[in-house]
């Protein structure tokens, strides 16, 4: 993984930051050059809101490159409380537990290294939100 | 717009080739094409791959294969649209023959998946995702597949043995089809006892690794005596991200460019006699079947289990196998389906012959339906 590719999205990985049209609200992730609702390029930078709701889920069972120790694992499709959806995956949660509807939230964790001697990126990951 | 005709078609088995590199494999499918069509003074080259420069490290293929069939001075180029890549090519050598710039145009594509270990192929399938936001969460191109197939079954309250119908159809379909990589009959008891891929998608719902090419030669259809004309063709993306889809269930690509290719040649879904579609997964079978309008949103994995796309029935889909049974090598995925129909419509299908098929659509996609090729084809 080169260094500059992995810091240019340290921003919007590890703070949940998207895409938000000042003309007519809509808010995306990852961030757009236009608008995909109304075609504004009036855009700015957008806080995502950091707990949801998973819609649906797999385990990967035989991941890619750079993911084989962390396999099995539950990645999700999550809908924000704010209605954005994100891809992610869902952390310190048995598969058993896994459903439509479940509540989740925003966590830091280590996604992947570039082998012994690169680079270890992290970003966001979900977790069970414990009430 | 000059009307094209398929002039001559060439295929290899989709198998593990281990002694065949893919300049050999490319130039077998070229070879027969022209054969086929009489002619080899091609006047452009269309080379479709989707993973040359992952799987074989190589870049340039049109050079490549061009100067591989002893062609100097033509254009020649590589089209790349993920799986959705053949599609994608023989769009553009339609066009370049319709536009009357062209006069002979070899439209071919190739993939060698089995030279890397299956890890590599899995990152590589990846690929045609967001590498930022999608591949990065670890997520495969069939963990993509998955999620949507748990919702369907959720939303639509469906069985798994309905959606794994797509797969045991298109095994009934490979039986004696000589270039199938898969031609056996297997079970729905042993697909649902197969291992897990990506839950709840088992092994045996998913297209595996092959190798092989597929050609096309296109002419203008007043120089092809008995050809097969091309009806129409379409290319439309729809949302990159799944993330940002609206209904997750719901391939905007395939809708769009099934009406612009249905709109274009006057064909309505009641013409046509065979159809393929691209199923990597039984899921996105069914979902293409729902999307191109031939059934109701919802109904598709019901309709394919009672037997709806069987070669005798109304819709005859996938009729030697489909990605899954005669095989999915990416970038050529598509032009093996343009070539069956097209052996369809010349009444060339061997065992796998549907009587009397005159028009025929082949839709491929790329990505989990972000990219979608449409053609029609009818007897000319």
């Amino acid at each position: 993984m080169s260094v500059p590719r992995y810091w240019r999205e340290i921003k919007y990985r590890y703070r949940l930051i998207g895409g938000a049209c000042t003309d007519c609200g809509a808010a995306f992730f990852p961030r757009r050059a236009i608008c995909p609702r109304c075609g504004s390029r009036d855009l700015e930078e957008y806080k995502l809101s950091e707990r949801g709701s998973v819609v649906s889920w797999t385990i990967i069972r035989n991941p890619p490159k750079d993911y084989e120790k962390y396999a099995p694992y539950v990645v999700a499709l999550i809908e924000l409380d704010d209605g954005v959806r994100v891809l992610s995956q869902v952390v310190d949660a048995e598969a058993e537990e896994m459903e439509a509807g479940m509540r989740v939230e925003a966590t830091f964790r280590r996604v992947r290294e570039d082998g012994s001697s690169g680079i270890i990126e992290y970003g966001y990951k979900f977790r069970p939100v414990i009430e | 717009m000059r009307r094209v005709a398929v002039a001559g078609v060439g295929l290899t088995p989709v198998r593990e080739h281990w002694e065949s590199s893919h300049r050999d494999l490319f130039a077998e499918a070229a070879l027969k094409a022209f054969d086929e069509a009489g002619t080899d003074e091609i006047d452009a080259l269309y080379v479709s791959s989707m993973g040359s420069a992952i799987l074989q490290r190589q870049l340039h293929l049109g050079a490549m294969m061009a100067d591989v069939l002893g062609k100097r001075g033509i254009t020649a180029l590589r089209v790349e649209a993920a799986s959705a890549s053949g599609g994608v090519a023989f769009h553009e050598g339609v066009k370049a023959v319709a536009s009357g710039l062209n006069d002979c145009v070899l439209v071919g594509g190739v993939e060698k998946m089995s030279d890397v270990l299956p890890g590599e192929v899995t990152s590589s399938l990846a690929m045609s995702e967001d590498q930022e936001y999608t591949a990065y969460t670890g997520v495969t191109k069939t963990g993509l597949s998955a999620i949507i197939h748990r919702h369907y079954m959720e939303r639509f309250g469906v069985e798994a043995e309905e959606v794994a119908a797509f797969a045991v159809r298109g095994h009934e379909h490979a039986v004696g089809c000589p270039h199938a990589q898969y031609p056996f009959k297997i079970s729905v008891e042993r697909l649902l006892a197969s291992p897990m891929e990506a839950d709840p998608i088992h092994v045996l719902e998913c297209s595996s690794i092959g190798d092989g090419a597929a050609a096309v030669l296109l002419r203008p259809a007043e120089e092809v005596e008995d050809g097969v004309e091309v009806a129409s063709t379409a290319v439309a993306t729809g949302i990159y991200n799944l993330t940002g889809r609206p209904d997750i269930l719901t391939f905007d690509s395939v809708r769009e460019a099934a009406a612009r290719a249905l709109d274009a040649s006057g064909v309505s879904h009641g013409d046509i006699d065979v159809l393929e579609v691209h199923d990597d997964t039984t899921i996105t079978g069914v979902i293409s079947l729902e999307d191109l309008g031939f059934v109701e949103k919802g109904k598709g994995a019901a309709y394919v289990a009672e037997g709806g796309t069987a070669r005798g029935s109304e819709l005859p889909t996938n009729t030697f196998g489909g990605l899954k049974a005669r095989g999915n090598p990416l970038g050529a995925t598509g032009l093996y389906q343009i070539v069956e129909v097209a052996l369809q419509i010349r009444g060339d299908a061997g065992p796998c012959q549907v009587d009397g098929a005159e028009v025929g659509l082949a839709q491929s996609a790329g990505g989990l339906g972000s990219t979608c090729a449409v053609t029609v084809l009818r007897r000319g």
